[in-house]
This record gives structure tokens, C-alpha cells and sequence, in this order.
């Protein structure tokens, strides 16, 4: 009976066809050329992994335990961290609706002012916030005031980014139903289109500021204010009990930060 | 037509519930932002010379000094390859933790300290995580390819625990009922119902890589960023702003890439 | 509150005079060929046809939400084709529209919508801050109450029925005291007998104002309900323009194509008392 089964069916049964499967080693290989590639060229001193447990263990040890004397000492650079995750986000607000109207294909009033609104938007999100902050720090020196641009001109590109793409997911009707009553183009995109999109833009606020919460807590060490300064003195100095301190802090405000985050949108929607 | 006169003002209902909640949402958002600026000493006349400052700086970094491309160039490709190792490693790396951290695979005390894992990585951002692999590791781009593997580890390991979280247990149980092993439960039940999913979050992490190996540098966990954060501390703002150019135009490259590939991939 | 604008002493010409509209797609599509018609008094105005008969393009044409591709449009006497962006701001705020699908802003309350019929003449920061000029809000509310919301005033748009949200759309048209109403399929979303309830209500409120309408519809029962004159599209072109008793089976063929019409045709009285 089995016989009979081999000559009347194929004993060999491949899951891809051949040019499946050379496709899928074409990308395997690239992979692990790439992986060569990126490793082999890094210039790897394989030594300091042996003792690198050991030190870890030791850097947990120094740390402990917390002089929590330090805390006080900190407690005005943290809130100055929220404040300029914050105010950076109102910032990048404010300047996104109008930048999102730019870039979104159905209200740029003509190809120039949507490859500007286009080229804001990349410019701003190509740009890490803290190189941002460099760059801030150096026209106005340091200190919260460059963090707070640093924070606003990366999250004006991330807001205004997902807010044009819901403008262009509109719903046409009413926007032609008030077109049709004769309103100027200005209310239409007021009374028209914000309504529609408000609830993207007070959701991707609230994530961002959240977002916004951690990013300003290194801002500190290019010099744009809160708490990273005092995270970087105190590791310079060696003072690793006052480093699980400010560790703790940050753990703290940015899970606070998270939570209210996260309520807030689950309220919206 | 009804007779009674119809009033003649109208408001739009508050927002918040009822007006006084309203008015009390205006007074806490004002109050913050009187608060917050007060106390955040900023330099106001620091800060006004700023727009002057800011006219100069424009006026040095242009023309951008393409001059120095070998260290331009340099830096560049050592954030790439940080990039990709880091995510390759990253990847690897996840998926224990990813199993770990599935409530439906793994028992209690695991997924406990997986989840706790999960949640203290994710807190730290990746320039933080860098100083102490610069610290055990010194200064250099292993420093920066471990953060970012690190990171990567954490970030792909909560999506791929929340994707096995929610596969549909059917085909999990049938092929259980087959006495297969864990491994081939989760090779056969649940690896096929979370690869492609987990692929996407994959390229989207390397595109993250990329920006975040533009900026570690800055606290020397090697790649581009030390060379523009030294360029910055040297006023040399030429050159400071091909280095910007480039890591935007790396990072714009980094995101077209990832959006091609998974547009590709439905 | 009745104030309608005064329609035929306000210009030279008729109401309303389309000539020669036509309208090719850029697919090349051609929407409509040639449409002529005067309206000339205050008459409701049925325009039927099948699907892709060009209803829609033409009830667009003429308030430009759809760019004509040639002909014109006159409201009395005003060739609406020629007008600046400006000019035709201002002559949209003269015609009112109600859509099928209603239209509104759905996140915006009930009073948000009827006064936003009220764009064209207040500013960008009235309409910011909503602030409306007394009479207006006045004459919203007596609206409201005309089209049977009254106390519905601040429900969120998206919380009324589908009956109801029409009603806020006829509101919002009623509310730029227009000149002229166009009216597109404005029961295709709804249930008949809310489909005949809010005919009705557009019927009254047109002869109320001495308002011409013009109305986009599918139901032939109903066109001949509650039209006084039916004019039948057919590719683009107009096939059948007369009263509403004249349309028989051998028009209905016409504007439609071979199908048994006897009982689609109305014998007219059926009319219930207003509800």
C-alpha cells in the first residue's frame, strides 16, 4: 500500500519554491554581510569584555547605598526638567497647526508652500533633540531657554507630521459643505477641517510630551538645562551614590509622566 | 413659528463639563505657565542677544566646510555600522527577553522580572544608558554599539511580547495537542503568527538606530556625534554644519529605507 | 423671521439661468453635455436620472464646488462661471446646499453647524472665538426651532439621528438666507419615512421663503411628491423638463431606460397631513 502512495505522490515537498528560497538567502546573506560588515570594522577590543561583569559589579556596589542627602539638591533641576519638556511641547503646538496645513497635500495653497511645509517637517525630524539642543545652546546660550527650542523645534516636525497626514485623511463633505456657504479658505480649514483632526492633535501632544519628558532629561549635558547636568557632574565626579539618586528621580518622572500620558489619551478616545 | 423671542447669545458648551471647570483648566494652564517661566531663571538679556548670535552663527556656517570629509565620513560610517550591529544584536537579543515577557508563555517570576527589565530600559534614554557602557567599556563606538543594542533589545522585546500576547491560541493549543516540544510550539504555533510583524518593528528599530548612533557620541560612545559636539565646542561651525547636513541627510535616507522596506513587505 | 432675499427684484434676469453647461472630466469623462434650463419663479425643482447621469455635477456646477468646463450660470443675472475666488465667496454665501450625507462637523455641536451657514459674513476671529452677531444666534435659534430641534442646541453633531442630522444641514443652508437652495439626494441616507419628512420639510420651507430649489433625487415617487417640475437627465444631457404630472411611463423610459413604470408612478392626494 505505501508503494502504491510513493509512485502516485512526490516524497519531496518543499515549503518555497526555488525562487522563493533564493530570494530568502539573497537576504540572509545580505544580512550577514552586513552583520560582518558592521562588526569587523568597529575595531572591537574584545579584552574589556572579560572584566566587564566585574566592573559592573562594582559600579552597583559604589552605588549602593543612595545618599539620598542629594535629593533636596535636585529637586529644583527636575521640576525645570518638566517644565521644559512642557513648554517646548506648547511651543511645538502652537507652530505645528499651521506648518501641518503647509505640508498636507489638500490644503497647501500651491506646490511652493507644500515643499516648504514638506522640507520643515524632515528638517525638524532629522535632527535629534539633543543635537537640537546643541545647536540652541550655542545661538543662546546655556540654560532651559535652548531646551525648551531644542524640545519645540524637534517635536514641531513629529506633530505637524501626523496632523498632516490626518488633514489629508479628512472627511471631504463638510469641508465642502462649508466651502459651499461661502466661507473664506482660512474657515474652512478652522471650522472644517481642525474639528476633524483635533483629536490626532491633542493625542500626539500628550505622547509627545511624554516623549518630551525623557529626551529633556539629557538635554542637560549639551548644556540646555534640567536634570542631566547634575546626572553628568555627579558621574564625573565619581559620585556614584549621587548618581542611583538622580537615576531614581528620572525613572520616577518619566514613568509618572507615562502614566498621565497614557490616562489622558485613553480618556480622548 | 413659536411666539417666545429667541435668545440672542449663545456660548459653545465648555470643553471641561461645566464652565467653572473650565475656567478653572484656563486659570491652572496660565498659573503653570507664569510659574514655569518665572522659575526657570532664564538670561533674558543672554537670550535677546541670542537673535543676533543666531544671525552670526548662520553667517559661519556657510558655505558648510566639506573639507575634512575623511572625518566626516568617518564618523558617518561608524554611526552606520554602530546602527546595524546594534540592531542585529538587538534582535537576537529579544527574542528571550520577548518570551520572557509573555504573560501566556512564561511563568510569574520570570515575566515579573522580564516585565521589570523591560520597563527600567525603556525609562533611561539611550544617551544615559550610554555613559555607563562608556564607563565599563570606555570611550569609543562599543560603548555606543552595546547602547543601542541594549535599547534595541528592550524596544523589540516589549513589541514582541505584546504581539505573542495576542496571537490567537487556536493553532498554539493544536499544535500542542501534537506533543510537540516548547520549541517546536513556538516555532511551528506562535512564531508564524508574530515574524512578519516583528520584521516591520525590526526595520523601524534600524531606522531609530541610526538617529540615536548620531548622538551618543556626544557622551563618546563613538560615531558622528563626538565629531559635532566637538566641532560645536571648537566654534567650528562650518564644519558643524556639514556634519548637520549629513546626519539629516542620513537620517532621512535611514527613514525612506524603512518605509520602502515595509511598505514592501504587505 | 421669513426674510428672503427679495430674489427677482434683486437683479436683471431670471432666478436662475443655466446655458449650455457642460463638464468633461479629466479621465474624460463628460459629466454634462449642453444643459439648458431657466427656473424662473420660486418652484421646487426635481432633477432625476440614474446613476452617472450627471445629477451631482450639475447641482456642483453651479456653486462651483465642481469647476465647470464650459457655459454659463446666472443667478439673477450674475454669471457665476466668471467670478474671481473672491467674487464667488461671496455669491456662494446667496445659495444654500444640503448634501446627502449631510455634512456636517461631526465634533461640533448642533449650533456650531447651523451657524457656520453664517461664515461668509462674519470674520475669521468671530468664527474663532464663536462669536456671532446677536441677530444671528437669534435667528439660529428660531431656525432650530423651525426645523423641529429646538433644545438640541448644544448635542454634539455626531449624536443625533439621521433624520435629525439633516434637519441641522436644512438649518445650516436656511441659515444664509439663500436666494436659491441646491439639494443633493437629500434622502438617500435615510429611512423612508424620515426620507418623506424631510422632503416635505424642504417643500414648506421653500414655498415659506419663495425660495427656488433645486433638488438631486432618486426616488421618482418622491420627486413627483413633492416637485413641481421635474427635469430628467440623461448622459449629461436634459431629456424631460415639465411639470411633475407629466412624467409617464414613456419619459420615465427616456431618462432611465426599459422598465415596467406603472407602478412607480404616483396617483397623486396620498398626501398625510403635516406631521
Amino acid at each position: 500500500m505505501s508503494s502504491t502512495v510513493a509512485t502516485r505522490y512526490p516524497e519531496v515537498w518543499r515549503k518555497r519554491t526555488p525562487r522563493e528560497s533564493a530570494i530568502q538567502w539573497a537576504w540572509m546573506v545580505a544580512v550577514a554581510v552586513a552583520a560582518v560588515w558592521s562588526v569587523s570594522a568597529l575595531d572591537i577590543e574584545w579584552a574589556f569584555f572579560l572584566d566587564a561583569h566585574e566592573q559592573a559589579a562594582d559600579l552597583i556596589d559604589r552605588m549602593w547605598p543612595p545618599s539620598w542627602s542629594y535629593l533636596p539638591v535636585i529637586l529644583e533641576p527636575l521640576v525645570e526638567t518638566i517644565h521644559i519638556a512642557t513648554l517646548g511641547t506648547a511651543v511645538a503646538l502652537v507652530l505645528s497647526v499651521p506648518i501641518a496645513f503647509l505640508a498636507a497635500r489638500n490644503t497647501a495653497a500651491n506646490g511652493f508652500t507644500w515643499a516648504v511645509g514638506r522640507a520643515i517637517l524632515v528638517g525638524s525630524r532629522s535632527v535629534n533633540t539633543i543635537i537640537w539642543g546643541l545647536l540652541f545652546v550655542a545661538i543662546f546660550g546655556p540654560g532651559p531657554l535652548a531646551g525648551i527650542l531644542a524640545v519645540a523645534a524637534r517635536s514641531v516636525g513629529f506633530l505637524a507630521k501626523l496632523v498632516a497626514e490626518a488633514i489629508e485623511e479628512a472627511d471631504r463633505g463638510p469641508i465642502e459643505a462649508i466651502e459651499a456657504t461661502g466661507a473664506s479658505t482660512l474657515q474652512v480649514y478652522l471650522v472644517g477641517v481642525l474639528p476633524q483632526v483635533m483629536p490626532v492633535l491633542i493625542g500626539t501632544t500628550v505622547y509627545r510630551w511624554d516623549i518630551n519628558v525623557r529626551e529633556s532629561s539629557v538635554l542637560g549635558f549639551v548644556g540646555a538645562g534640567g536634570i542631566g547636568l547634575y546626572l553628568y557632574a555627579s558621574i564625573n565626579q565619581f559620585a556614584w551614590q549621587q548618581v542611583l539618586v538622580v537615576l531614581s528621580a528620572i525613572l520616577l518622572i518619566v514613568i509618572a509622566s507615562e502614566a498621565v500620558s497614557a490616562w489622558i489619551r485613553g480618556r480622548i478616545s | 413659528m413659536s411666539a417666545v423671542a429667541a435668545p440672542t447669545r449663545w456660548r459653545p458648551p465648555p470643553f471641561f463639563g461645566t464652565r467653572t471647570r473650565q475656567n478653572l483648566v484656563w486659570a491652572l494652564a496660565i498659573g503653570y505657565l507664569v510659574w514655569s517661566v518665572a522659575t526657570l531663571h532664564i538670561d533674558t538679556k543672554r537670550a535677546l542677544a541670542g537673535f543676533g548670535r543666531a544671525l552670526d552663527l548662520f553667517a559661519r556656517m556657510i558655505p558648510p566646510d566639506f573639507m575634512r570629509w575623511e572625518l566626516l565620513v568617518k564618523g558617518m560610517v561608524e554611526s552606520l555600522q554602530m546602527a546595524i550591529a546594534s540592531t542585529l544584536v538587538g534582535v537576537v537579543l529579544s527574542v528571550p527577553l520577548g518570551i520572557a515577557a509573555a504573560r501566556n508563555l512564561s511563568p510569574k517570576p520570570v515575566y515579573v522580572a522580564a516585565r521589570g527589565l523591560i520597563v527600567a530600559g525603556r525609562t533611561f534614554h539611550e544617551v544615559i544608558i550610554a555613559i555607563f557602557f562608556v564607563k565599563l567599556f570606555g570611550f569609543g563606538p562599543v560603548a555606543g554599539l552595546l547602547t543601542l543594542a541594549f535599547a534595541s533589545m528592550i524596544f523589540l522585546g516589549k513589541m514582541l511580547a505584546e504581539d505573542i500576547e495576542n496571537i490567537r491560541e487556536g493553532p498554539v493549543e493544536a499544535i500542542r495537542a501534537t506533543g510537540a516540544s516548547f520549541g517546536q510550539v513556538f516555532v511551528y504555533g506562535v512564531l508564524p503568527q508574530v515574524l512578519s510583524r516583528q520584521t516591520g518593528t525590526t526595520i523601524y528599530r534600524l531606522d531609530a538606530n541610526v538617529r540615536h548612533s548620531t548622538v551618543v557620541g556626544i557622551v563618546g560612545a563613538g560615531g558622528i556625534g563626538h565629531t559635532l559636539s566637538a566641532s560645536f565646542s571648537r566654534y567650528d561651525y562650518d564644519f558643524a554644519a556639514a556634519i548637520l547636513l549629513s546626519i539629516a541627510a542620513l537620517v532621512a535616507l535611514g527613514e525612506w529605507f524603512s518605509d520602502w522596506v515595509r511598505r514592501r513587505m504587505r | 423671521m421669513a426674510t428672503a432675499a427679495a430674489p427677482a427684484a434683486a437683479g436683471a434676469g431670471p432666478l436662475l439661468a443655466i446655458e449650455g453647461l457642460s463638464k468633461v472630466y479629466p479621465g474624460g469623462t463628460r459629466a454634462l453635455d449642453g444643459v439648458t434650463f431657466r427656473v424662473e419663479r420660486p418652484e421646487v425643482v426635481a432633477i432625476i436620472g440614474s446613476s452617472g447621469a450627471g445629477k451631482s455635477t450639475l447641482i456642483r456646477c453651479i456653486n462651483r464646488l465642481v469647476e465647470p468646463t464650459s457655459g454659463s450660470v446666472r443667478l439673477s443675472g450674475l454669471d457665476l462661471v466668471s467670478l474671481s475666488p473672491r467674487e464667488l465667496r461671496a455669491a456662494r454665501r446667496r445659495i444654500g446646499m444640503i448634501f446627502q450625507e449631510f455634512n456636517l462637523v461631526d465634533r461640533l455641536t448642533v449650533m456650531e453647524n447651523i451657524l457656520s451657514g453664517r461664515l461668509g459674513a462674519v470674520g475669521f476671529l468671530a468664527a474663532w472665538l464663536r462669536r456671532y452677531p446677536p441677530r444671528d444666534v437669534a435667528n439660529a435659534f428660531a431656525i432650530l426651532d423651525r426645523v423641529g430641534l429646538a433644545g438640541r442646541h448644544d448635542s454634539r453633531a455626531d449624536a443625533l439621528s439621521g433624520g435629525q442630522r439633516q434637519r441641522v444641514g436644512i438649518g445650516r443652508a436656511l441659515m444664509q438666507e439663500p436666494e436659491l437652495l441646491l439639494v443633493d439626494e437629500p434622502t438617500a441616507s435615510l429611512d423612508p419615512k424620515t426620507a418623506r419628512q424631510i422632503m416635505r420639510l424642504i417643500r414648506t420651507l421653500a414655498e415659506e421663503r419663495a425660495t427656488p430649489a433645486l433638488v438631486n433625487i432618486h426616488d421618482v415617487g418622491l420627486a413627483q411628491s413633492f416637485a413641481d417640475r421635474i427635469i430628467g437627465l440623461q448622459g449629461g444631457r436634459v431629456v424631460f423638463d415639465g411639470a411633475a404630472s407629466g412624467l409617464t411611463p414613456e419619459v420615465l423610459t427616456t431618462i432611465y431606460g426599459d422598465e415596467d413604470w406603472s407602478r412607480t408612478i404616483r396617483k397623486d392626494e396620498d398626501e398625510e397631513p403635516e406631521a
